[in-house]
């Protein structure tokens, strides 16, 4: 038996029992960036292969939530701050080691890029849209002439928005459960697969639903692939990740992880859209909601499961 | 240079000075601490090994809460010291999650704070404030690259570890088993 025991204070109320510093402020923006990455990612994809006529949903609809859904992401990771004023020293460097630095610079280029997006598709919904200043007419103009440069910087910097929200986690070796390079393609397959839910819900068109269903059920396949990967990996590697993994297998985490973001999050909606191909009945709202909560789902149990596995000493 | 600590587990009765000395001296906010003593019981009454260990921040050699810092906050100093620059630090706790010694708290005044091996004593020539009122001279504070220093001394004659060795931090905080 080995028993081991803090006895003098250390009590910081914020580390102890388990180091929990990271609330809902991170898993959140995760999620909102991982969504704003699958959205942005597909509006780039559909426009450079030249299908913008047939994807409006995907390439001009949808990527208008984008700049609400980032700034509420960032206002998240404003509020995780402790030091809120300072956030701009973020942008008084580049670090190359610290995935946070890559997040921060890469939010920096995605952020305009959807804002410019939206901008110049403002149309789909206030057609008699007027910019009133001559300035932001020509800016409109030219940045519609470079549609097809803006669609190919916003498809490569969306898929490293999304692998990010994952490598944030993963480049810590001190949290075992983490320290998985495939939380980088689980986050952005589930940031994709949030992507083509909303886009499903803008979607009037019936064509267009059908095809982001079929790429919804490819992406959650290779989802839950990811997932029974990542669990073998760390079963067959050292004591501290199996008892990482145990968390989900038996642990506090089980239930949650397996129905919210397994069961409901992934294999109800695959069922629901294999129906709908079927020409069975089925409102696209239920899949798509169960898609966005599954993917929130597994960015929270992830972060706060995570925060609790540790080193053994 | 290369500063280093090596504490004595055999020595060590527990008595939370060092925790007591470096939360006077470093002025660290009430309920927090940069130091503090674990006791680990080992085996089955009435065969019972107890090993008693000050613990702090390990000024690691490959910190991982350097590289994950996303200003530059976190740095290494003179000796390998790693140190917290309050403001460039956002308190994004980054280096928090990334410690696998849990050795980081948040400061109250919103930035990220640490053991410094009281690097402002250090500097002065006096040794660390936890070393200094050890009652049972139980910590050996020095540098590990002049081969006369006491923690040089004392790691060449006694058998020693560092915790969790295998997350390849490098560790400089040496215990005598």
């Amino acid at each position: 038996m080995r028993e081991e025991l803090i006895v003098s204070g250390r009590a910081n109320p914020l580390i102890d029992p388990h180091l929990h510093i990271w609330h809902w402020q991170i898993p959140l923006y995760l999620f909102l960036g991982g969504l704003a990455a699958g959205i942005l990612f597909f509006a780039g994809l559909y426009t450079i292969m030249g299908k913008e006529k047939s994807y409006p949903a995907a390439v001009r609809r949808a990527p208008l939530i984008v700049p609400f859904v980032l700034i509420i992401g960032l206002f998240a990771l404003l509020l995780d701050l402790k030091h809120k004023l300072f956030f701009w020293r973020l942008y008084t460097t580049i670090r190359l080691e610290s995935p946070m630095s890559w997040g921060a610079w890469v939010l920096m280029l995605v952020t305009p890029l959807s804002f410019i997006w939206a901008a110049i598709h403002i149309r789909e919904i206030f057609p008699k849209w007027n910019w009133k200043f001559r300035i932001l007419i020509i800016l409109d103009e030219f940045f519609t002439s470079q549609k097809r440069t803006i669609a190919w910087v916003m498809t490569i910097s969306s898929v490293i928005l999304g692998v990010y929200t994952g490598i944030l986690f993963s480049a810590f070796n001190a949290r075992p459960l983490w320290n998985t390079s495939i939380l980088g393609p689980l986050f952005l397959a589930s940031g994709l697969s949030a992507g083509a839910a909303v886009i499903m819900l803008f979607s009037k068109d019936h064509h267009e639903r059908t095809i982001f269903s079929k790429i919804d059920i490819v992406i959650i396949v290779v989802e839950l692939f990811l997932i029974v990967h990542m669990f073998m990996g760390f079963l067959a590697s050292t004591q501290v990740q199996i008892e990482a993994a145990e968390l989900f297998l038996g642990g506090p985490y089980t239930a949650s992880f397996w129905i919210f973001v397994v069961i409901m999050g992934m294999i109800i909606p695959i069922i629901l859209e294999v129906l709908e191909l079927k020409k069975f009945k089925i409102p696209i709202l239920i899949p798509a909601t169960l898609v966005l909560f599954g993917s929130l789902m597994l960015r929270f149990l992830i972060s706060f499961a995570g925060q609790e596995s540790r080193w053994l000493y | 240079m290369r500063y280093a600590m090596a504490i004595d587990t055999k020595k060590c009765v527990g008595c939370s000075d060092c925790v007591v000395a470096c939360q006077t001296e470093n002025s660290v906010p009430v309920g927090y601490c940069r130091d503090w003593v674990v006791e680990v019981t080992d085996g089955t009454y009435p065969q019972l090994e107890i090993e008693i260990r000050s613990e702090r921040c390990n000024q690691c050699d490959n910190s991982p809460c350097v590289r994950c810092c996303p200003t530059g906050a976190s740095h290494y100093a003179e000796g390998g010291i790693v140190l917290v620059t309050p403001n460039k630090c956002i308190g994004c706790g980054a280096c928090i999650t990334s410690c696998p010694y849990d050795a980081r708290y948040p400061h109250p005044d919103g930035y990220v704070d640490k053991c410094t091996f009281c690097i402002h004593r250090v500097r002065k020539g006096l040794e660390p404030a936890c070393v200094a009122a050890c009652p049972t001279k139980c910590m050996y504070f020095g540098d590990l690259d002049d081969p006369n220093s006491k923690v040089s001394e004392i790691l060449k004659v006694r058998k020693y570890k560092t915790l969790i060795p295998e997350a390849g931090t490098d560790p400089q905080l040496y215990f005598l088993i």
